[in-house]
């Protein structure tokens, strides 16, 4: 344990923190996916971690199929245009992957009442089917026919392999806070993480549609009997948390710029862990979790060394859950009030 | 006739909550459900609105077939309900709840809307005071005026009003049926259950007498409150 790594520099410390908060703002971005689904549900949406994780191969293979699969070292004002096709490519993927997530593992356990526990294991289940599937995309790529040169863009060597996109983003240092240099990279990821979050909350609290899933949230009975159409509410619901992954799924990959199928795993566990410690259910507690434990992370990992990064940030949720057992905001995407 | 039940069956699970019941609600009118706990009156609501499955027997809404219809598309055709145990939205303000009420409603920026809250208001002056606070710190009185209020904003054809007068205070009672009375003279047809059953026979048309899920007697409100064998069981020391 070395607290002097941390805290016996203030540069250092900020270098950590703010580099924490960078990878905290992609957390966030993958809980709201979660706390969406339970607010409105009460349920754990186990399969959002590959929602996101095909948002990151979307991303992927929109470099392959637009620039090819030659290596390439790129800046990140010559990588935008590819990037924005790619943001459009993850945000459709991970949406339609909520989408059939929603309609074939949750919809048709709802519609026969069947006991949260059941749905969950549902989840779980479409969550290691939706994984391995990815770790087979090189039969796939067989089965549809593709010619062993574009198989092999889609599933080089081997598809359980690391899958890295092929251009790869220099990040451009900007300026200094402390000893942390933030680039480009870092500034983009951390503004177009705020953004989305925002519009989102906007969305949830100002318009009409909005008022409907909130409404849906506090008392799903009572909102049906003011006309809210409660199957069209829990589509959308699964629908922006999809599109939301999507966008991170392609911060991620500008920021780490590799991928596998079971990339979604850890991530997915992280930012439920974000959801749950900003209050589950709740949309900012679910941006104060995600940038929480990131820099929790990082902190735990100048203490006491990388390898303990995920030690410490999890022996923090439960200290955290101990205190505060609803979450640092609290509950309920309904309750939650501007 | 505006609604129609017919040879209603509803179940849950193994017990018969309803059975085989039939009944009709002519435009215009009040109709009363009067009947002992569990008897089957807000499981004949809920079925109304959509929120039960129908085991067996159809029900008609202005001539059309509404049996398997969607909750929220009975409320776009014109049924509201304020429901048993009020059913406000904790987490929302007077002011969105009351909006909420009126979410099928595409003119929800105009003046007739502004009247109709306003008319909510007036009925309910408390309501009012209370604008901007969350409903689920309210009493549960003032919870029961904003179910009723809320269930007026969407200015229903048909209202379904499951023991609107519960929790209040006696003053409040006698207001909330003339309340009842008066929106009915204003157009709206209304199904009302009630425990306060003398006040509700007083102002109904029409009143039909739920035991163990099945009508038992049916009649005018004025023949069932004069009805022996009614008064012994259901109006008690009422009278
Ligand atoms: N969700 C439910 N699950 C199982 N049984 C139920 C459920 N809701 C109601 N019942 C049963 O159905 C019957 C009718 O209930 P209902 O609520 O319609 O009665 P009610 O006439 O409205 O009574 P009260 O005057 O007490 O409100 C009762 O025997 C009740 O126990
Ligand atoms: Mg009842």
């Amino acid at each position: 344990m070395d607290l002097g790594a941390l805290f016996g520099n203030f540069n250092n410390f900020l270098d950590f923190t703010v580099g924490g908060l960078v990878i905290g703002a992609i957390y966030a971005l993958v809980a709201l996916g979660y706390t969406m689904v339970y607010g409105v549900l009460q349920l754990i949406n186990f399969a959002h971690s590959e929602v996101f994780m095909y948002g990151t191969f979307a991303v992927a293979w929109t470099f392959v199929l637009l620039h090819g699969t030659g290596d390439a070292s790129w800046s990140l004002g010559r990588a935008v245009p590819i990037l924005l096709v790619a943001l459009v490519a993850a945000m459709l993927m991970s949406a339609a992957i909520a989408l059939l997530v929603e309609r074939f593992a949750y919809r048709p356990l709802i519609n026969k009442n069947a006991p949260k526990l059941i749905a969950l294991i549902s989840a779980i289940g479409a969550s290691f089917a939706l994984a391995e599937a990815m770790g087979l995309r090189d039969r796939f790529a067989k089965w549809f026919g593709l010619d062993d040169n574009l198989a092999n863009y889609v599933a080089p060597n081997k598809a359980r392999d690391v899958y890295s996109n092929p251009v790869s983003i220099q990040p451009h240092g900007l300026f200094h806070i402390g000893g942390y240099s933030v680039t480009d990279v870092d500034l983009v990821v951390v503004v177009a993480a705020l953004v989305m979050m925002f519009a989102l909350d906007i969305f949830v609290r100002r318009t009409k549609f909005g008022r409907g899933i909130r409404a849906v949230a506090q008392d799903p009975e009572a909102a049906a009997l003011m006309g809210v159409n409660s199957t069209r509410v829990v589509q959308v619901t699964f629908l922006v948390g999809g599109l939301m992954a999507g966008a991170a799924a392609t911060l991620y990959m500008m920021k780490i710029g590799s991928t596998r199928q079971n990339a979604g795993f850890l991530l997915g566990v992280k930012a439920f862990t974000a959801a749950v410690m900003g209050g589950i259910g709740n949309l900012r507690g679910a941006l104060l979790g995600g940038l929480l434990l990131g820099v929790m992370e990082n902190w735990g990992s100048a203490v006491f060394g990388s390898e303990w990064k995920d030690v410490v940030a999890f022996v923090l949720l439960v200290l955290i859950l101990l205190v505060r057992p609803s979450g640092l905001l609290g509950e309920a995407l309904g309750k939650a009030r501007a | 006739m505006l609604l129609e039940v017919d040879g209603l069956c509803v179940n849950y699970g193994h017990i018969e909550a309803i059975r085989d019941i039939s009944f009709g609600v002519e435009e215009g009118t009040v109709t009363s459900l009067i009947g002992a706990n569990g008897a089957g009156k807000s499981t004949t609501l809920k079925t109304i609105s959509g929120l039960r499955k129908v085991r067996a027997g159809t029900i008609t809404f202005d001539g059309k077939d509404i049996t398997h219809a969607r909750p929220f598309e009975r409320v776009l055709m014109g049924i509201s309900q304020s429901p048993e145990g009020r059913g406000c939205f904790p987490g929302m303000t007077v002011l969105e709840n009351l909006d909420m009420g009126a979410f099928v409603r595409k003119d929800r920026k105009s003046a007739a809307y502004r009247s109709d809250l306003d008319r909510v208001f007036d009925l309910f002056p408390r309501l009012k005071e209370r604008e901007r606070q969350a409903a689920g710190s309210m009493s549960g009185g003032e919870q029961q005026m904003l179910a009723i209020g809320r269930a007026l904003m969407a200015k229903p054809r048909l209202l379904l009003l499951d023991e609107p007068s519960m929790g209040l205070a006696p003053k409040l009672i006698q207001q909330i049926f003339t309340i009842v009375t008066e929106i009915n003279q204003q157009g709206t047809t209304v199904l009302l259950v009630e425990q306060n059953a003398a006040q509700a026979l007083k102002r109904s048309d029409n009143a039909h007498i739920l035991e163990t899920g099945e009508i038992v007697r049916s009649g005018t409100g004025h023949e069932l409150a004069g009805d022996d064998s009614v008064k012994a069981a259901y109006l008690g020391g009422d009278l």
